[in-house]
């Protein structure tokens, strides 16, 4: 469970003070599926980092399972992420000289665990997404929508709770966007709580709860229950 | 926590990746390296060349020099002992009377005219003895060298040295023949071997004559040198002693000769040449600091065209200390291929010098080896703390947004 407190986070910016976030309290439970949106700047991806671990607040608690984790340090934060939290972003961010294979296997790299229990990891996130053949190619010689199926395959490969993903389909064409969000909706369907930044209304449409910023604010946020669409495992509380 | 292996071979992949960046690391490395193990190899190399041409002189050799080598208030020329009463052959047949005294020659030097029909030339005439040929372990190429006669006794006999042989007789037999050295005629008994060169004294180019007979050509009573063999080297200390007591007695108890030994001479040298080591040595080191601020640069470039990844890491869970260890891994990496590649690089070379100049034993002694392995690798450790300091510091939304 996210719960977000009084969540303040400024930039100074020349000698002016922005606020990113502008006390901020939301509460999303397990398993649900959020969109964010909202004009550039109204502090949509400032809140997804913060969510991720991957910027802290100026001020304002965050509590992640019901941990306060705007007080741990860098480290046990590192690993919080690293456990938790799995990131998919617009440009894929994979490292071009590894293969998509080795991209996946990083998380499970950077948290130490042996090479054997890797290999299989890898080879079932591979499979779940339709990429076995391309395991051993690079980044470069894969469609788009290939690439961001390894950037999910790597994101969810340490079985998080929290899946964040900015933009996912921003750099794909319809088709293969339409792939990842399916793909995507399926692992929330598995019960990770997804949470989509989008500037696209059909896709920020889809999901079960929308959350509308402007300037660092909630504007709304709504609960929108589709027919035939399961919500998440307990009820939305707005705060 | 990043498992070793899998860190080395994350860095090792990105290495790889950047082929070009990274031979070029290595071989500034490498070169820093190698020079290290090239000069320090050509220090020792020059040490033992020196220490080898010094124990060829004979190794338990005392010599006599007349005056006392010190400094004193009532000396006004200084360092160098003057004396008012000679070195003579007397006093070279009382040293040997010790008995762990195997051989003594008498040395006495002076420069004369030798000539032989319309050939004249100036050389370094050399009287001596039977054993100064022994005690120097020179060879003689043809005859023999002098007779083993009463050093007291002169005879008109000479032995040349392979070059003035040369100059003087060309294609003429030498041997038999009468070389008129000074005022006086000697008959050639021997020419020395062209071997025969020795530490400050060209044998070549000398001519050597009974001690009794150059005094009498100099008309000079006094000996420039007494060469002592001593049986063990254990013994040189008690003949020390025997020698300068021996001869202050004769000298009506002044002592005023200076005794020095093989080992003092070869200590000198050693110490010198040795220290002379640690210089090349040092400076080559120089060019491994400039390998490692090289690292740094390319790290720190690195760093940069790599921020995007850095703040992948980050995301997929990577501490700020994981980032650090991974590019100071490949920045040791780096420091410990180069350092390997120098050292083969090096030995390469020291092999190269040993075969050009077969008479110097080119081999980087093990602690320049050491040292410079180690340098390296300190070095590229310290310079990349730098740029991983940067790389950890970085801030991954920043690092994650850049393009």
């Amino acid at each position: 469970m996210i719960k977000l407190q009084n969540i303040q986070r400024n930039f100074q910016v020349g000698d002016q003070i922005v606020h990113a976030l502008d006390d901020v309290n939301l509460t999303i439970n397990d398993g649900e599926y959020v969109s964010v949106m909202g004009p550039s700047g109204s502090g949509k991806s400032t809140l997804l980092n913060l969510v991720g671990l991957l910027d802290s607040p100026s001020s304002g608690s965050y509590f992640l399972n019901d941990h306060n984790v705007t007080e741990l340090d860098e480290n046990e934060q590192a690993i919080t992420r690293n456990q938790n939290i799995g990131f998919v972003f617009q440009v894929f961010h994979l490292i071009p000289r590894l293969t998509a294979a080795e991209n996946i296997e990083l998380p499970l790299v950077l948290a130490g665990i042996p090479e054997s229990v890797r290999k299989a990891r890898v080879h079932s996130a591979l499979e779940s997404m339709n990429l076995l053949d391309r395991a051993q190619h690079k980044p470069q010689e894969l469609s788009g929508g290939q690439r961001q199926r390894v950037a999910i395959a790597r994101a969810t490969i340490t079985e998080p709770s929290i899946l964040l993903a900015d933009e996912p389909t921003g750099n794909l064409d319809q088709k293969s966007g339409l792939n990842v969000i399916e793909t995507l909706e399926q692992l929330n369907q598995r019960g990770i709580t997804l949470i989509v930044v989008t500037h696209d209304a059909a896709l920020g449409a889809r999901s079960t709860r929308s959350i509308r910023m402007i300037d660092g604010r909630i504007e709304s946020d709504t609960i929108d229950r589709k027919p035939g669409q399961p919500l998440g495992n307990s009820d939305v509380t707005l705060t | 926590m990043l498992l070793s292996r899998d860190a080395i071979q994350f860095s090792w992949q990105a290495l790889s990746a950047n082929t070009t960046r990274t031979f070029l690391m290595l071989l500034a490395m490498s070169i820093g390296v190698a020079s290290v193990v090239i000069l320090t190899a050509l220090g020792e190399g020059a040490r033992s060349y020196v220490t080898n041409e010094f124990s060829a002189l004979g190794t338990n050799l005392v010599i006599v020099i007349p005056g006392k080598n010190e400094t004193s208030g009532d000396n006004p020329t200084g360092l160098i002992g003057i004396t008012e009463r000679d070195l003579t052959i007397d006093d070279a047949l009382a040293v040997s009377r010790h008995p762990k005294v195997t051989r003594i020659a008498p040395l006495n030097i002076g420069a004369a005219e030798v000539a032989w029909q319309s050939r004249k030339r100036e050389v370094s005439v050399m009287g001596t003895s039977y054993e100064f040929q022994k005690i120097r372990q020179w060879k003689v190429a043809q005859g023999k060298f002098l007779p083993k006669i009463d050093l007291n006794r002169g005879s008109s006999v000479c032995v040349m040295g392979s070059e003035l042989r040369n100059e003087i007789f060309g294609a003429h037999a030498a041997l038999g023949q009468w070389l008129r050295i000074g005022d006086r005629r000697f008959r050639v008994i021997g020419i020395l071997d062209s071997e025969g060169q020795s530490m400050g004294m060209n044998v070549g180019d000398s001519v050597f004559i009974p001690v009794a007979s150059a005094q009498a050509l100099f008309n000079v009573p006094a000996l420039f040198r007494i060469f002592v063999e001593v049986k063990t080297r254990e013994a040189i200390p008690k003949v020390i002693t025997f020698i300068k007591k021996t001869i202050q007695e004769r000298h009506q108890g002044v002592e005023d000769v200076t005794v020095i030994t093989q080992d003092a001479i070869l200590k000198t040298f050693d110490r010198i040449l040795s220290a002379l080591t640690y210089a090349v040595g040092g400076i080559a080191a120089i060019s491994l600091f400039v390998a490692g601020i090289l690292i740094m640069n390319v790290m720190l470039v690195t760093v940069s065209q790599r921020t995007n990844e850095i703040g992948l890491l980050k995301s997929l869970g990577a501490s700020s200390n994981a980032i650090l260890n991974l590019i100071l891994i490949e920045a040791m990496l780096l420091s410990a291929l180069g350092a390997i590649a120098g050292l083969i690089l090096g030995q390469l070379g020291c092999w190269g010098i040993r075969s050009a100049f077969p008479q110097l034993p080119a081999y980087s002694p093990a602690w320049a080896i050491i040292a410079s392995i180690m340098v390296a690798l300190i070095t590229g450790a310290l310079f990349s703390l730098l740029p991983a300091k940067k790389a950890a510091r970085l801030d991954p939304v920043i690092a994650l947004s850049k393009r």
